[in-house]
């Protein structure tokens, strides 16, 4: 609904006004605080989700550091990524762990992972789950990557794991292309995620991270996964699918039935919006140094037990400290 | 002194033979003819705005294209075929490849593949 797909028919009004009471999640409220703008996820009932509820799963998504960009864009990207640290710190309940939807590094080199690696660290939560981006796997595919990032030491950039009861997915979707074609996550990972998904149950929630869009968002910039159809099919079948992006440095959401797609800002520089007008390409935009921290920031998210919605929080780096 | 004024001398001597050898080349030779019997022939093709300018090439066997990129994001320069594939260019990296053999080549940046380009190379 954010965006239009040129194959499909224009959905009429009341169509995607079904469609957006189907999955009350998908109804973002923006709010102004201090002048910025903050999204918040409406949860069913269109009640803001409290602070602190018992069984509830919180953590954060961050995305898109690019540790080693140094352009006029951004030219302090371990700053801003530090800001966000202090944002995570300042939450009212500590989260369960972080996870970064790729693009740690800009241009994977082994010194970037390094500091991205050690920066990771000043969180404190258990552990920061990564998945790779385009700028993590440049010269050797994710082999450079994987030795800062092998998280559970597989060998592979895909992976899954079980916390609160929900079962999370990481993928790799940035490799795996042909000539002039989106990349895709392949045969060999879609075999690994359709067994994955085979031993749960359809009553769990599941939370996918993967660094490209999983729907195609604009094709002649590459925001989009070739074989996300596929993936699509095999998490159709779940009650709760929450999918979480980055790699378009902004915020756009789209849902179909049970699955709900999130793209999150990047902590280090803006893109345009999709095909904007006016910009042939997916470069950094340069903006003054007064908006930078307004385009970038943190994704607090929490999934409450018993219930498929799951409520979404992003917070620009510039704003107005709840008091 | 007597030292610096026959260097002096001599370099002048030194000048005089390279204009008269550039003048030699540029009227004895047609310019066509020259291009395609220089071996060591380079053709530059930029990286902006997320495309390969010129997307297509066409050069002579032996001729060395020279990519550069001037974006601010990361490209690569990769062979369909693999017979050349570059290191992730940072802004202004260079890449070179010769083109030994005759042939198409087509190629993508594997940073983003939609990013296509193609060297033809014939005598």
């Amino acid at each position: 609904m954010s965006t239009q797909d040129p194959d499909t028919p224009t959905l009429t009004r009341r169509q995607a006004l079904k469609c957006l009471a189907s999955w009350s999640g998908a109804a973002v409220v923006w709010t102004v605080a201090g002048g910025v703008p903050r999204a918040l996820g409406a949860t069913r009932g269109d009640t803001p989700m409290a602070a602190s509820q018992a069984g509830a799963l919180s953590f954060v998504q961050i995305s898109d550091t690019h540790i080693g960009f140094r352009k006029d864009a951004n030219p302090d990207v371990v700053g801003s990524l530090r800001r966000a640290i202090a944002d995570i710190h300042a939450l009212p309940e500590t989260p369960a762990f972080v996870v970064h939807t790729g693009d740690v590094s800009h241009l994977s080199k082994p010194e970037e992972f390094g500091t991205a690696r050690e920066l990771l660290k000043e969180i404190r939560v258990d552990r920061v789950h990564t998945v790779p981006g385009e700028h993590d796997t440049i010269d050797d595919g994710a082999t450079g990557y994987l030795k800062f990032f092998d998280h559970d030491g597989n060998g592979k950039s895909w992976y899954s794991f079980d916390q609160g009861g929900v079962h999370f997915v990481g993928l790799n979707n940035v490799l795996n292309f042909k000539l002039g074609t989106m990349a895709s996550l392949g045969d060999d990972q879609l075999a690994w995620l359709k067994s994955d998904l085979a031993g749960v149950s359809n009553s769990t929630p599941v939370v996918v991270l993967a660094h490209i869009p999983l729907w195609t968002i604009w094709e002649p910039w590459g925001w989009g996964t070739a074989d996300s159809a596929q993936a699509m099919a095999l998490l159709r079948p779940f009650g709760s699918v929450t999918v979480l992006n980055g790699h378009i440095h902004q915020v756009l959401q789209k849902v179909e039935g049970n699955v709900a797609l999130h793209t999150a800002r990047s902590l280090a520089y803006p893109l345009p919006t999709p095909g904007q007008a006016g910009v042939g390409e997916p470069g950094p935009v340069t903006v003054s140094a007064g908006e930078l921290g307004k385009l970038l920031g943190t994704r607090e998210l929490r999934v409450v037990r018993g219930r498929a919605d799951v409520a979404l929080i992003d917070t620009p780096l510039d704003h107005s400290r709840p008091s | 002194m007597q030292n610096r004024v026959s260097a002096i001398a001599a370099s002048m001597r030194h000048a005089a033979v390279a204009v008269a050898v550039t003048a030699a080349a540029a009227f004895a030779v047609p310019a066509i003819y020259a291009v395609a019997a220089t071996p060591a022939s380079k053709v530059d093709v930029d990286i902006a705005k997320f495309l390969f300018t010129s997307k297509e090439v066409t050069v002579a066997p032996g001729t060395t294209v020279v990519w550069t990129n001037r974006d601010e994001t990361p490209h690569t320069v990769a062979a369909s075929d693999k017979s050349f594939s570059s290191k992730g260019l940072d802004t202004n990296d260079k890449f070179e490849h010769t083109f030994a053999n005759e042939g198409d080549f087509d190629y993508i940046c594997t940073v983003h593949p939609f990013m296509t380009g193609v060297v033809h190379v014939h005598k």
